[in-house]
């Protein structure tokens, strides 16, 4: 039997200390940022307007805290309340995912002093897929909050509001539900506005539909990585036996993503363009090869019951899935006229920092907080 | 026009913004390619055009805009291109024999891209008149508005920490002081031409039908104002840019050298915006494919609730 407990031990270890180093140089490159603009740190221009931040930190990373979206699919939706040992960390990442999203909105938009004119209706455009986006990753966020407060409520022994909570919880699952795929799917939406500017290799009316299920592939990609590894690391049989289970799922859902992608691109009649060997054909390769290979590797899994190969499935399908929904934002775009785009080192180094924010948070929270599903200690009852 | 799902999200932010909704001047994208009942543009003749750049200087004094250096020296406006500090710009072809201009700027969509994406309205196509304009105190500096235009036209102040978006309004604030377009008004052969859009389609046709080597009147700075000048009559490719392109633009060229060496992209006629609003009309019609999801989820979660 497992149960959620703190997982204990130090926190200020020394990979910790290199995370908060990567943290502070990041906040010099913000200072420059905020002080200079957007130039003189980044290597966006007016040709791609947008780079890593918005391209890697929101939409792969909201892409990447899906676990707990793709879960609560599987617990509450498919009623497979067996899983739910996995939820309460995977929702953890997805809070620190979608709150470091929203921050990296607030770095890359120039004119953040007036970000709240998104909440202003007088200004809503409705026919703004970002707007939708804006909102409803805003309001996510609020969820995930509400949805991992119970883990802190438990820590402090606050057992009134636990209770009063518990009983309209429902509710939170399910916006946690619905938000994700109204707006997982809309940074698809975003990119059908990009028009010819888009390779045909991914410009599809198919991009909310494909966007959605890379998140959710995404989700529960990230979700077997991170158990497998916690699993192993703290012997933790339980949870390994449960991300078998899930594994099974998988493959299925990364079969129908890819024969949508490329009855997709077959719809629009280019799928020699992924021979053209120039960098979109090549880099679409790519991208198609990770995600075969994460589908051998899970079928393989399977057969042989071999735990590493499951971590290499997964492994694949975060690349492959993430390199997708990376590509349809800067890849794939050009918009002519010679115009090209890489991040500068200040600008990685700011994702970076959130990353590294991302990991020291699951750390420090998994040690203090009741969150991983841990083996019940020896003696205790 | 169908009830979209983001009038739901306005709802729910806390007014009733049905009549706002419908009051806001919104994308022509439902209408086809209906023109707004008085759309101004400019038809800009690369036949007719000496390359004096005099509607570039113009443009920048109307505007207030810098001067823009390119290269090492500091004292000429040269840009190479739009950008903040250049809203519209003549540039030069070489293509052997004759060299062309062709004028960039705003092209004053009908079914504009960069409408259709500012989330918070600072881009928005004036109901009469159709002039695409910029409200800063709107703006949030996102940037959808450059990806989603075609022709890369809003440009944004990256060495700015302050910064904002630029580009043409058909100097929409001249117009109350019965002037129009800077660029125009300074154009001293007729090639940019200014105008009701639908007068300025029947003389692009006009020209395209013309005999080359003929001489013929041109009007000159503004349509309507009747002031002519004579010119012999050039080869035209036979096509109005802006006619059909995604829908259709305001500002239109004319040119004797293909469009595409003159950097304006080969588009299909279809806007991309349609593409996208005819998608989440069907996914999101009336809010009830996501109420009802939403419904089906409540039940589930309250069922399936129990496992913590
Ligand atoms: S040319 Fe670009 S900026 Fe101008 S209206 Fe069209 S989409 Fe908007
Ligand atoms: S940068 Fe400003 S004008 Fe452009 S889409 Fe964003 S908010 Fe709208």
């Amino acid at each position: 039997m497992s149960e959620a407990r703190p997982l204990g031990g130090r926190v200020f270890t020394i990979p910790f200390a290199f995370g908060v180093l990567v943290i502070l140089i990041a906040l010099f490159y913000l200072f420059k940022r905020f002080t200079l603009g957007l130039g003189p740190v980044t290597g966006m221009n007016d040709g791609y307007p947008w780079g890593l931040w918005i391209a890697y930190d929101v939409n792969v990373g909201t892409a990447f805290a899906c676990g707990g979206y793709a879960m609560a699919i599987l617990i509450y939706v498919f009623n497979k309340g067996e899983f739910s040992p996995l939820l309460k960390p995977a929702i953890l990442t997805s809070m620190f995912g979608y709150i470091l999203g929203g921050v990296s909105v607030f770095i890359d938009i120039g004119r953040y002093w007036q970000m709240h004119n998104v909440f202003l209706p007088w200004h809503a455009n409705i026919h703004s897929a970002l707007l939708e986006v804006a909102l409803c990753i805003a309001a996510y966020c609020l969820i995930l909050l509400i949805e991992f407060s119970p883990v802190v409520l438990q820590h402090f022994h606050i057992k009134d509001l636990q209770k009063k909570l518990n009983r309209v919880l429902f509710i939170f699952v399910a916006l946690g539900i619905l938000l994700p795929t109204m707006h997982q799917s809309s940074l698809g939406s975003l990119m059908i506005l990009a028009g010819s500017k888009l390779s045909p290799l991914w410009w599809t009316n198919l991009l909310p539909l494909l966007f959605l299920i890379a998140a959710l592939l995404l989700g529960y990609a990230v979700v077997i990585f991170e158990t497998s590894l916690s699993g192993i690391a703290y012997q933790n049989f339980e949870e390994i036996r449960l991300i078998k289970k899930l594994s099974n799922l998988v493959p299925w859902i990364l079969i129908v993503f890819l024969i949508l992608r490329f009855f997709s691109v077959a719809l629009q009649g280019a799928l020699g363009a992924m021979f053209a060997g120039d960098l979109a054909g090549n880099i679409f390769l790519l991208e198609n090869i990770l995600l075969i290979a994460a589908l051998v590797f899970f079928f393989q899994a399977k057969n042989r019951d071999k735990h590493s190969r499951l971590i290499w499935a997964a492994f694949c399908l975060i690349l492959g899935a993430g390199l997708y929904r990376f590509n349809a934002y800067i890849t794939g775009y050009d918009p002519g006229n010679g115009w090209h785009y890489f991040p500068t080192f200040g600008e990685a180094m700011v994702t970076l920092g959130i990353v590294a924010i991302e990991v020291l948070g699951y750390l420090w929270i998994v040690k203090r907080f009741p969150v991983l599903a841990l083996p019940r200690k020896k003696g205790a009852e | 026009m169908s009830i979209q799902r983001r009038d739901f999200l306005k709802a729910a932010l806390g007014g009733s913004l049905a009549a706002a909704a419908s009051a806001r001047p919104g994308l022509a994208a439902s209408q086809g390619r209906d023109l707004p009942p008085e759309a101004l543009g400019i038809l800009y003749d690369s036949n007719l055009c000496i390359g004096c750049q005099a509607c570039m200087t113009a443009c920048k004094q109307a505007n207030d805009m810098p001067v823009e250096f390119s290269g090492q020296q500091t004292t000429w406006d040269n840009p190479l291109d739009l950008s903040a500090k250049t809203l519209n710009i003549i540039k030069m072809y070489d293509g052997g024999d004759t060299p062309a201009f062709v004028k960039r700027q705003c092209l004053h969509c009908l079914e504009p891209g960069c409408v259709s994406a500012c989330p918070v309205s600072a881009l928005e196509k004036d109901p009469k008149t159709g002039i695409v304009t910029y409200d800063k105190k709107a703006c949030i500096g996102c940037r959808y508005c450059q990806v989603a235009c075609p022709y890369n036209v809003p440009k944004f102040e990256w060495d700015n920490p302050f910064p904002q978006i630029r580009k043409c309004e058909l100097c929409n604030h001249l117009l109350a002081e019965e002037r129009y377009a800077a660029c125009c008004e300074a154009c001293p052969t007729g090639a940019s031409l200014f105008g009701p859009v639908k007068e300025l389609r029947q003389e692009a046709e006009r020209r395209l039908n013309m005999e080359p080597g003929q001489y013929h009147e041109f009007p000159v700075n503004h349509i309507s104002t009747g002031k002519t000048q004579t010119h012999k009559a050039e080869a035209y490719v036979p096509k109005i840019y802006g006619a059909d392109e995604l829908g259709g633009t305001q500002v239109m060229l004319l040119s004797g050298v293909d469009f595409n060496k003159l950097g304006l992209p080969e588009v299909r006629d279809k806007s991309y915006v349609s593409d996208l609003e005819g998608l989440s009309s069907k996914l999101y019609s009336y809010m009830l494919l996501p109420a009802a999801v939403f419904g089906g989820l409540l039940y589930v979660a309250k069922r399936h609730g129990d496992h913590e």
